[in-house]
């Protein structure tokens, strides 16, 4: 299946190679640089390549491709979420995925990805069996290491891989037992020029954050339910208990991890918690405009709405922009032409507002197009569709859990057309 | 290796050899870096002692591996520690040869009988280990150690090992397809594994070697199927799209009679495909008329498992089960798929460029499916602009009369993007929409013609593209765009557009003559400097007005036609050399001339502007070969429907009970792993002994008398015969009637008359055995039916009967009590067993049945010097145990079941040499060790000679397991049997126990293996207990299953019969009368294990099993289930 795999930075070096079958010279990723000079922009390159002998399956993550080689017919999902899944590993291993967090850890980075795969077929791809196979990192370990010369390497055999339950490891033990759920939403959505909603949706995630002890059969049900029309399972998730009783009942992994996913229905009306008054024009036969934008909250549910951040991307004429706001900071990049506004807490005594006067290039003809606006806004202890976790319960332990549900809603792709 | 450009000029010419800027350990950052230059030192590491400079190198190594840069000149130094004793140095060591073994094929083989030992190692994962490096390492030499290895590990004990064979079978194949023949044997085997640790990757070995032996799979479909959720998911994933081109095969299309009746008029649209069509109407009509289409149960076996995986986080799975949704779902399921290939758009963008591709092949054949999800597809500003694009087609082909009015104010903001390319894009989705939707056609050429006056030209070039070809739908009314485009020439530099431009207006240079002329002139003045595709309708216009207009044009074209003469594309002066040719008569032009006009102003066509997703459905979606329109190497085609459903028996496997159970565990798989493919061979046999009591179910009845007889000294045999027969679920409750309980006792006179036995225990014991219920059977049985029994008369003494049956199967440490107990009972009814002799002779006679043989009891088996005393004991507390049972089993004492024991052969006649040898499990506790399983042997001397010394030796046990053996027989007489109890500690598994049995000349290998209802013993409990116990054990250890009673499994006591038969449990007391409750502990371990039947209206039911030992629960659910369904 997965032939090799050469990450690449932005500047086009080969930084790693590694191969799981026969060795494919580097030259196969002339290919890819031929396309992504093509594409222009870093998300245009198109992720399936195909080359005389090869086909090129790429990923872009933290500024690195990935660049999978193929060399027979594959589902490209197959290979994309693979690659997402070693992205996330390394994640997860570094804290970031890096360039420079990849080249530091290069053997541990090799022994993940010799793990991963066997022969192209994937083989472990859970973490809790791969953090059992090789540890992780950390600044204490490397330094006994550097000292007593051990190594990473568990010194176990490790047993996950034959369990049943391949998402968690043998034997955990805590002093402390938490289970923590944190219930993110996040509102997607479109509002036209004149205010009104194009198209809005809720996507909520429940991460969980689980340490306890033992092997514990937790169930977590919801007030209601119903709300949720679409959702994805991690594979601990019990499907049969969710279809006939809604409940969500499972043996969690070990540490953090994404229980579910889910779309609210769409029948329900979504309540979109900030309103924006813009006012963007541009003079005809004349090198300026007017730039006047206001944002002001609606319907939070008596939340504050902190956090907020408006991103525009106007266009390629705008020079430079002179303006004023009443609250939070902002700057230009006249490069990108990217103007970020960082407002932070909306008070609804005092709505923030930013406007002044835009620098077009002189002798430039008016832009047509009008700049959309992306606004970023969390507010806290809030699940805006009205999700609510009745009760979690644990079988299988005696100890008692110490649990905790959280609460958060988010600005997703949340988008005002101007 | 060759590395990046600006990376070898920083190394100059030395990069391969060894820089060792990452060749260092990560730990100390590169700080040293220049401490080693060369490999020297490299190899002086290696070959130092201490595992800690070992390390350090072989780190610098990989590292060095990493860079794509040479490391192979320290193969030798590296291969030497391939056995190294730290695990790290060994993987890393491991790394370096499988990338340079293939380079350094003679020294790699130094490395092979490292792994070889490996292979031995009684480690799984080392096994596994071992295997996985050595098929890895490409050296055509080992390919016989290679074919062995994995054939070898093919069948072996631990599924992982057996799952990295699989992986292994592409490699080999890969290196030698000669091998072919033999792997394919080894798929074969691995197929029939029924582990979900296996079966994704036997499966991807499959498709790799030979995907097109389709018929390997028949035996294993619905075992896949079954597996499938269980699977991990990359298994899926292959395992869903060989099924979906398994289906393809064997199935018959869900929609045969619509999609014809359906396609055709889409057919008739093109002309030249009408007659097919035709014909196949009435083909179609008389075909659905013919066969109504019934679906395959298989065919819907996998549409109803591969459902919940479209609930995967994992969004190749999703799209694997959105393609085989597509290609073989009928067409009103198909929609299933919509949501959750819509929630796969919220993923990255390399996700959403692959689904959305895909969602555009599935909306132009599919539209409503994805109707209503219109507004995901609406794009973003900040989208990428390739999935702009994407999203852009499947709103298009989303677009109906209905929706067109939202779609298109939706188009006319994107037109205003900044997104130039986007932007071309959208005009041509507004001329799709228009072509496509009669209504809106002039609406929207409204708006294109007002892009027209559009700053930005390259939107002005694509309008006028996409005008043109609207325009020649219906030329006639639109002279007036035609006249607005005619001005734009001045200003549109864009070759095509302007090229678009003269195309139309030389076509419709009559409805604007007055213009026509002029462009032209202008054209000619500029024609030099066009492009050629602009030049080539300059062209084309001159000779059109030439032909409608020659009094106004004639110079003008001569005029082109001469410039296009002397022109650099020899395209051009080709076209103008045949143009004048054809258009100015002169005497050679000859005939042709006349046609001219017919020639360039036919009526044309107007183009069809269709996506360019169409038809990409004959691949397979989601594949490669989809993405790129193109067929990849390696691509199955999915073959199309068959026309006739090829035998669907060949699916049919001989072992159904597997799919008995269908509850699965959640998403948790492998429960059933270690039941199946360890009990696979012996379940067949105890199915044919299972049958046996089919028949005997009637005439069972001997046995609760019996077993009341048994008394104490017996406990050891008698009991186990009396609990194992109950727990047989064949008896029937029928024959109880005074009758029975008359023959029984008669029999045991006879049984008296026959024999005289030094001990009566034993005699009575003997009275219980199944091997007279068999022949009584074969007497009367066969008169009597099931509705005897409830013969008012008979209650009375079969109470007695059953209780004391019943307390030995509920009997939880002692139930010798009980058997002292029911032994007054059992006087007052029968003859004084004082009296009774041993039956054996008489049994003798009527040996008919292979079973008779348990029957012949040896004087002394090893153990009854030591029952008694523990008898005695605890027989107090047993006969308070008792009176509880009494209560609890009150309801159902009116008419209770027994049945035969079952049987097993351990050693067959034909095998032992005359010796043959058979046990059954006994249900009752082993004296000297609690966990220990009482297994009662029986050895029958059907020899002419003496049979001597027979012992137990050698167990081989799975770790955990343990054996008492029993006393060593000394001799047995030819023609004589002798029964032994002997111990066995399972461990809470069906795990065979082997052994060796001796005698003083021969050895024979045997196992025992225990059914998991034998694996436990009863326990009291109250219904609070139990609802309690129940309520601990939720969850995951809670296995539920629906199952329908068959008529004769519906009254009471035959539920419990059967139960009790399946397993060894005791009844638990319940208030409801639709619910039976059943207790017992694991023997091992103790562990609780609850049997819930809950009985609904009808034939329905539902049996719970709750345990913390999820696997016997699973086992225990099939095997109960299966009790009931007989």
């Amino acid at each position: 299946m997965i032939h090799s795999l050469f990450l690449i930075n932005c500047s086009g070096d080969i930084f790693l190679e590694k191969h799981w079958k026969s060795v494919v010279s580097q030259s196969v990723c002339d290919y890819f640089f031929e396309a992504q000079e093509k594409a222009a922009d870093v998300e245009n390159v198109p992720p399936v390549i195909s080359t005389p002998h090869h086909y090129l399956i790429s990923i872009y993550r933290e500024k690195i491709f990935f660049v999978s080689v193929i060399q027979t017919e594959v589902p490209p999902l197959f290979v994309i979420e693979f690659l997402h899944r070693v992205a996330d590993t390394f994640q997860d291993y570094f804290g970031e995925c890096s360039e420079t967090a990849i080249k530091d850890n290069v053997v541990i980075v090799y022994e993940l990805l010799e793990e991963m795969l066997d022969n192209g077929f994937p083989l472990a791809t859970e973490s809790n069996i791969l953090k059992e196979l090789i540890k992780p990192p950390t600044i204490l370990r490397s330094v006994v290491n550097s000292i007593t010369g051990s190594s990473n390497m568990g010194e176990t055999l490790p047993t996950g891989q034959l369990s049943n339950i391949p998402w968690r490891r043998a034997v955990v033990k805590y002093t402390n037992n938490e289970a923590y759920f944190d219930v993110i939403e996040e509102i997607d959505a479109i509002i036209d020029k004149s205010g009104s909603t194009v198209f809005a949706e809720i996507q909520g995630v429940i991460d969980s954050c689980i340490k306890l002890s033992g092997m514990p059969d937790l169930s977590l049900s919801f007030m209601n339910p119903r709300l949720l029309d679409d959702v994805s399972f991690h594979p601990c998730i019990r499907f049969k208990r969710w279809e006939s009783e809604r409940v969500l009942s499972f043996i969690p992994p070990d540490g953090n991890f994404r229980l579910i996913s889910y779309r609210v229905s769409s029948q329900n009306l979504v309540a979109i918690p900030v309103y924006v008054k813009h006012i963007i024009s541009f003079k005809e036969n004349s090198s300026s405009g007017r730039f006047d934008v206001t944002i002001g909250p609606k319907q939070n549910m008596g939340k504050t709405v902190e956090g907020v951040i408006v991103t525009v991307h106007m266009p390629k004429a705008v020079l430079n922009m002179n303006l004023t706001s009443t609250q939070g900071s902002y700057t230009f990049d006249p490069v990108l032409k990217v103007l970020t506004w960082d407002i932070g807490k909306i008070t609804p005594q005092k709505l923030p507002n930013l406007k002044g006067i835009v620098n077009l290039q002189s002798g430039a003809p008016k832009p047509e197009e009008n700049p959309s606006l992306n606004v970023q806004f969390k507010i806290q202890q809030l699940a805006i569709s009205g999700l609510k976790v009745n009760r979690l319960d644990m079988f299988g332990e005696k100890y008692k859990p110490f649990k905790g549900v959280k609460y958060i809603t988010k600005a997703g792709k949340f988008q005002v057309r101007t | 290796m060759s590395a990046s450009p600006a990376y070898s000029e920083e190394k100059g010419g030395s990069s391969s050899l060894g820089e060792p800027e990452y060749g260092h350990d990560p730990a100390s950052g590169g700080i040293f870096s220049s401490d080693y230059k060369r490999h020297d030192d490299l190899k002086e590491m290696l070959d130092s002692n201490k595992d800690s400079l070992k390390l350090e190198a072989m780190k610098r190594i990989v590292a060095m591996i990493a860079r794509g840069k040479n490391a192979s000149d320290l193969f030798p130094a590296v291969v030497k520690n391939v056995a190294c004793k730290n695990i790290e140095v060994k993987k890393l060591v491991y790394v370096y040869l499988v990338r340079y073994a293939e380079e350094q094929q003679d020294l790699a083989l130094l490395s092979i009988s490292t792994f070889q030992r490996g292979l031995k190692d009684p480690n799984q994962l080392i096994r596994a280990s071992a295997l996985r490096v050595l098929s890895s390492i490409r050296v055509p030499i080992i390919v016989p150690i290679m074919m062995l290895a994995i054939k070898e590990a093919a069948s072996d004990m631990s599924p992982y090992v057996r799952k990295t064979a699989a992986h292994a079978i592409p490699k080999l194949y890969s290196l030698d397809s000669d091998q072919k023949d033999q792997l394919i044997e080894v798929i074969e085997k691995l197929l029939a594994d029924k582990t979900t640790l296996v079966a994704g990757s036997v499966v991807m070995a499959f498709e790799e070697v030979c995907p097109e032996r389709i018929d390997l799979i028949h035996k294993n479909y619905r075992k896949l199927c079954n597996l499938l959720i269980d699977v991990e998911e990359w298994g899926q994933v292959v395992i869903i799209n060989m099924l979906t081109r398994y289906a393809r095969t064997q199935f018959l299309s869900p929609n045969q009679n619509e999609s014809l009746l359906e396609e055709n008029p889409e057919k008739a649209f093109y002309g030249s495909d009408e007659e097919d069509s035709k014909d196949d109407k009435p083909d179609a009509a008389s075909l659905v008329k013919r066969k109504p289409y019934v679906m395959d149960p298989d065919h819907r076996l996998l549409l109803r498992n591969t459902k919940p995986l479209l609930q995967s986080r994992n969004a190749a799975v999703v799209m694997a089960v959105a393609q085989l949704y597509f290609h073989l779902a009928p067409k009103a399921e198909v929609g299933v798929i919509a949501k959750a290939l819509v929630r796969l758009l919220r993923s990255h963008s390399e996700v959403q460029w692959v689904v959305l591709q895909n969602v555009a092949t599935m909306s132009i054949k599919r539209r409503g499916m994805f109707e209503p999800y219109l507004k995901s597809f609406y794009i973003r500003s900040t989208d990428p602009t390739q999935i702009k694009i994407l999203k852009l087609e499947v709103l298009t082909n989303l677009a109906n009369e209905t929706n067109i009015s939202t779609i298109l104010r939706e188009f006319q903001t994107y037109i205003r993007s900044m997104d130039k390319d986007f932007v071309a894009a959208t005009i041509q989705a507004i001329g799709r929409c228009a072509t496509n939707i009669g209504k809106v056609r002039d609406t929207c050429l409204n708006g294109l013609v007002q892009l027209l006056s559009n700053r930005d030209e390259l939107v002005v070039a694509e309008s006028v593209v996409v005008i043109k070809k609207l325009l020649q739908m219906q030329p006639s009314q639109h002279s007036e765009i035609i006249k607005h485009m005619a001005k734009l020439t001045d200003n549109i530099q864009v070759p095509m557009a302007r090229a678009s431009i003269l195309w139309l207006i030389g076509e419709y240079c009559e409805h604007v003559p007055k213009i026509a002329p002029d462009v032209l002139r202008k054209m000619a003045k500029s024609f030099t400097s066009e492009e050629d595709i602009v030049k080539l309708q300059v062209i084309n216009l001159a000779a059109k007005l030439y032909l409608t207009n020659s009094k106004q044009s004639k110079l003008l074209t001569q005029y082109v036609l001469n410039l296009a003469k002397y022109d650099q594309n020899y395209d051009i002066r080709d076209r103008a050399r045949f143009i004048r040719q054809l258009i100015v008569p002169t005497e050679k032009s000859g005939a042709l001339n006349k046609y001219a006009k017919k020639l360039f102003l036919a009526q044309k066509p107007a183009p069809i502007l269709e996506s360019s997703f169409k038809d990409r459905d004959h691949f397979q979606l989601g594949s490669l070969s989809h993405l790129l329109n193109a067929k990849a190497v390696g691509y199955q085609e999915l073959p199309d429907w068959p026309d006739e459903a090829p035998d669907p028996s060949v699916r049919n496997v001989e072992e159904e009970t597997a799919f008995l159970i269908e509850s699965h565990i959640g998403l948790l798989g492998e429960l059933r792993e270690v039941p199946e493919w360890t009990k696979c061979t012996s379940r067949e046999k105890r199915k044919e002994k299972v049958e046996k009591p089919f028949y005997s179910d009637s005439e069972g009845e001997s046995g609760p008398t019996e077993s009341a007889d048994s008394e104490p000294e017996s406990v050891s045999e008698s009991e186990s015969e009396s609990g194992s027969s109950s727990s047989e679920s064949g008896s029937d409750s029928g024959s109880r009637g005074e009758e029975s309980g008359d023959q029984s006792e008669e029999e045991k006179k006879k049984k008296k008359k026959g024999k005289e036995g030094p001990r009566k225990a034993c005699l009575e014991s003997a009275g219980s055995d199944p091997s007279e219920e068999e022949e009584e059977q074969g007497k009367k049985g066969k008169k009597k039916k099931p509705q005897h029994e409830g013969k008012g008369g008979s209650e009375t003494s079969w109470e007695e009967g059953s209780i004391s049956e019943s307390s030995s199967s509920e009997s939880d440490s002692g139930s010798e009590a009980e058997e002292s107990q029911s032994e007054p009972e059992s006087k007052r009814r029968t003859t004084p067993p004082s009296s009774k002799p041993a039956p054996k002779a008489s049994r003798k006679g009527t040996k008919e049945i292979s079973l008779l043989d348990l029957d012949d009891f040896t004087p002394a088996p090893p153990q009854p010097a030591s029952s008694p005393a523990i008898v005695s004991t605890s027989l107090v507390t047993d006969l308070e145990g008792l009176t509880l049972t009494d209560a609890s089993l009150t309801p159902t004492m009116l008419s209770p079941v027994f049945s035969t024991v079952k049987t097993y052969e351990l050693l067959h006649r034909m095998a032992g040499e005359g010796l043959s040898v058979e046990y059954y499990f006994n249900r009752q506790p082993f004296p000297p060790d609690p966990h220990m399983v009482a297994v009662q042997i029986q050895f029958s001397n059907n020899t002419e000679s003496e049979v001597k010394n027979l012992r137990v030796s050698e167990p081989k046990l799975v770790s955990g397991m343990r054996i008492q053996e029993f006393q060593e027989i000394e001799s047995l007489a030819p023609g004589d049997t002798a029964n032994v109890i002997m111990g066995i500690d399972f461990c809470d598994s069906t795990q065979a126990a082997n052994f060796q049995l001796c005698t003083h000349s021969r050895q024979f290998y045997v196992s025992i293996q225990p059914p998991v209802g034998e694996l436990m013993a009863p326990v009291f409990m109250s219904e609070n207990e139990f609802k309690k116990e129940q309520g601990k054990l939720t969850g995951m250890s809670e296995i539920t299953e629906k199952l329908t009673l068959p008529d004769k499994c519906q009254s009471d006591h035959t539920i419990v019969q059967r139960v009790t038969a399946a397993a060894n449990v005791s009844r638990v007391p319940c208030g409801a009368d639709n619910e039976y409750r059943f207790a017992a502990k694991t023997v091992t371990s103790g562990s609780l294990v609850l049997i819930t039947l809950e009985w609904k209206e009808g034939a329905r039911a539902h049996l719970t099993v709750n345990s913390e030992k999820m696997v016997i629960g699973t086992m225990l659910v099939q095997d109960v289930s299966q009790a009931l369904a007989q």
